[in-house]
């Protein structure tokens, strides 16, 4: 094996991981609306990452049949992900479209103001009823 | 001869039916278009579902192959006598739900939206079937994806602002659910080489590598539990259920945390198999140790609510323990309850999410403290709400009754009777909860709400009546549904350890 080939075996599987743990840390340690969707999107991606890597093979092509190759990538994986990558972009608009009617209803989105606005009206209703 | 290619198509035309009505609804895009098509292709999912019910009693499991792929390259749909109940009791739900929703959507969503609600209505119903009949571990996913994305829109949709929190914060949560599902299903691709939940069972004992499937069951459950509001990881559903529109809360209620279930339940006896240790801890007493953690933490949470949709909501927490808790106890009698509770939980908490809604249209108030006396307004409606409640807390002659019955018995069969204990125990958390709105509605002098409050309207009602209607009858005769939940339990613990 090569360096490379060590190296984009060995060492992505490392990238996944951090990429994976570093996604699902934003989400949990942000309160800013847009940087969780930023997280909740690096966590996707890792995945995708985890789906492709065992599924490519040095010196593979794609799926085609022809004398002239004989060693194929698994195409399964490929589409899967992409599916995958599909649902993600979709979550990923309905997220950005919610921060964008957030802001509009709350004039922030900071999750701590959000809350803390809701529960200020809570006992303004409180005390006007 | 086009009856018999319908027939030999059902499997994937219950599935299709909402999916095309709902973007039929999206390209007409007419208001008075949309109510008709949506109950149709609601109508016509339960007629297909109903078909195959009768057929997989008669033939056993139906076999489909999509696109006529065989199932080791393509998707294949799998019609058995667990899957079909789920099949039934969803699509009978959303057609229930949907001719609830036309007076209740109109109070509640402006003109031009209305046609987008019952498309996320239809779609998310179409997802949720298309959980329960793929037998494709991925195929899975995509459908729970198609129905949470379209759950997140409906409740968005809700008329409080709080409603855009509630969707976005769901939105993270079910997004890291599944994700965490689809984490697991990659690694058990790997291992197997399949998406097929039947071959990777079978491939299962010839897996070398222990350590990757205990990852892919830890990712795979967790993430369903997610979904499926298991407590510790139920805090996105009160919010959830308490602003979406009341039609939406109806149709989420009765049936998207039902599919988890059933998910969930086909994975731990399909697939991995209940009995397996984790160090010390066996996988059944995790479950256990959760689901009377909902019972008791949850319903106990439900009494001191003011909102009476946030009231059900956690009710509905704790209900689901029940579900999960026969699950965990893994005999045929748990079994059967848990999946007669699936059913009679997902229409009980139907006609409860109604009679919510019907007393939102006639008095824009779900506050418990503004129901006072609503009961004397709307009799019918705080019927309908005193029988769904009678239900939940298992009084006989309701569906409640018999399908605790039957976890109580599987609990006894088990050896462990301070289980059966815990059940009747908890079922007075229910009885708090259930008896305070029963105080208030009945009992309290009618407030400035009620007495400007009228009956529901009959759109409203006939629902909801008939949803009480089956409560009661399901509790009554239970022959039926007992049969029906009773060999799903027998193909589950058939299947495999």
């Amino acid at each position: 094996m090569t360096f490379v080939e060590t190296l984009a075996s060995e060492a992505t599987r490392y990238v996944i991981v951090i990429v994976m743990v570093a996604g699902l840390y934003t989400i949990i340690a942000r309160g800013n609306l847009i940087k969780k969707l930023v997280g909740l999107s690096l966590f996707q991606s890792s995945v995708y990452l985890l789906y492709l890597l065992p599924a490519k093979i040095f010196g593979g092509t794609a799926p085609i049949l022809d004398d002239r190759f004989e060693v194929y990538s698994n195409p399964l994986p490929h589409v899967l992900i992409l599916t995958a990558i599909v649902v993600g972009i979709g979550t990923l608009a309905l997220g950005l479209a919610l921060a964008i009617r957030i802001k509009a209803a709350y004039g922030t989105i900071e999750e701590s103001e959000i809350l803390a606005r809701d529960a200020a009206r809570a006992e303004g209703k409180e005390r006007g009823a | 001869m086009t009856l018999a290619v319908l027939q030999h198509h059902l499997p994937v035309l219950v599935v299709l039916m909402p999916l095309l009505g709902g973007l039929l609804v999206a390209i007409i895009r007419h208001p008075a278009a949309s109510w008709p098509i949506a109950i149709a292709a609601a109508a016509a999912s339960l007629a297909g579902a109903l078909a195959l019910s009768r057929e997989v009693a008669a033939n056993g499991v139906i076999s489909y192959a999509l696109g006529g792929f065989p199932s080791e390259l393509g998707i294949e749909y799998r019609v058995d006598a667990v899957n079909v109940l789920i099949l039934v009791v969803v699509s009978f739900m959303a057609l229930a739900t949907l001719v609830f929703a036309r007076l209740s959507v109109a109070s509640e969503i402006d003109e031009g939206r209305q046609p987008w609600f019952y498309t996320m209505m239809l779609v998310a119903t179409a997802g949720l079937l298309g959980m329960a009949v793929t037998g494709d571990a991925f195929n899975a996913f995509v459908f729970l994806e198609i129905s949470s994305l379209a759950t997140y829109t409906l409740i968005a949709l809700g008329r409080d602002r709080r409603a855009l929190v509630a969707a976005y914060q769901y939105l993270i949560v079910g997004t890291i659910g599944a994700t965490f599902y689809v984490i697991g299903v990659g690694l058990l691709y790997l291992a197997t080489g399949t998406l097929n939940l039947e071959l990777i069972a079978e491939r299962l004992p010839e897996v070398t590598s222990p350590r990757a499937l205990l990852a892919a069951e830890a990712f795979i459950l967790v993430g369903i539990a997610l979904k499926l509001a298991l407590f510790p990881l139920h805090a996105w559903l009160p919010n959830a259920y308490t602003y979406a529109p009341s039609a939406a809360t109806v149709l989420l209620a009765s049936t998207a945390t039902k599919v988890a279930v059933y998910l969930l339940a086909r994975y731990i006896f399909g697939i991995f198999g209940l009995h397996r240790e984790f160090g010390d801890i066996s996988g059944a007493s995790l479950l256990i140790l959760l689901s009377l953690a909902a019972m008791f933490l949850a319903s106990a949470a439900a009494i001191f609510q003011n909102d009476v949709k946030r009231l059900l909501a956690f009710s509905s927490i704790g209900q689901i323990g029940y579900i999960t808790l026969g699950i965990a106890i893994a005999n045929s009698d748990a079994l059967t309850g848990a999946f007669l509770h699936i059913a009679n939980h997902a229409v009980l908490k139907g006609a409860a999410f109604m009679a919510i809604g019907a007393i939102l249209y006639r008095c824009g108030s779900e506050r418990l403290d503004d129901l006072a006396g609503i009961g004397r307004a709307m009799p019918v409606t705080g019927a309908v709400l005193t029988i769904a409640g009678l239900a939940l807390i298992g009084v006989p002659g309701t569906s409640g009754f018999v399908s605790k019955w039957y976890l109580v018995a599987g609990a006894f069969d088990a050896g462990k009777g301070w289980l059966a204990l815990m059940i009747v125990a908890s079922s007075f958390l229910a009885v708090l909860y259930v008896g305070r709105i029963m105080e208030i509605v009945w009992f309290r002098p009618p407030g400035r709400v009620a007495l400007a409050a009228a009956e529901a309207p009959g759109g409203l009602l006939v629902p909801m009546v008939a949803l009480a209607t089956l409560t009661v009858l399901l509790g009554i005769a239970a022959y039926w549904p007992a049969e029906m939940a009773h060999s799903a339990a027998e193909a589950l613990l058939g299947v495999r350890p």
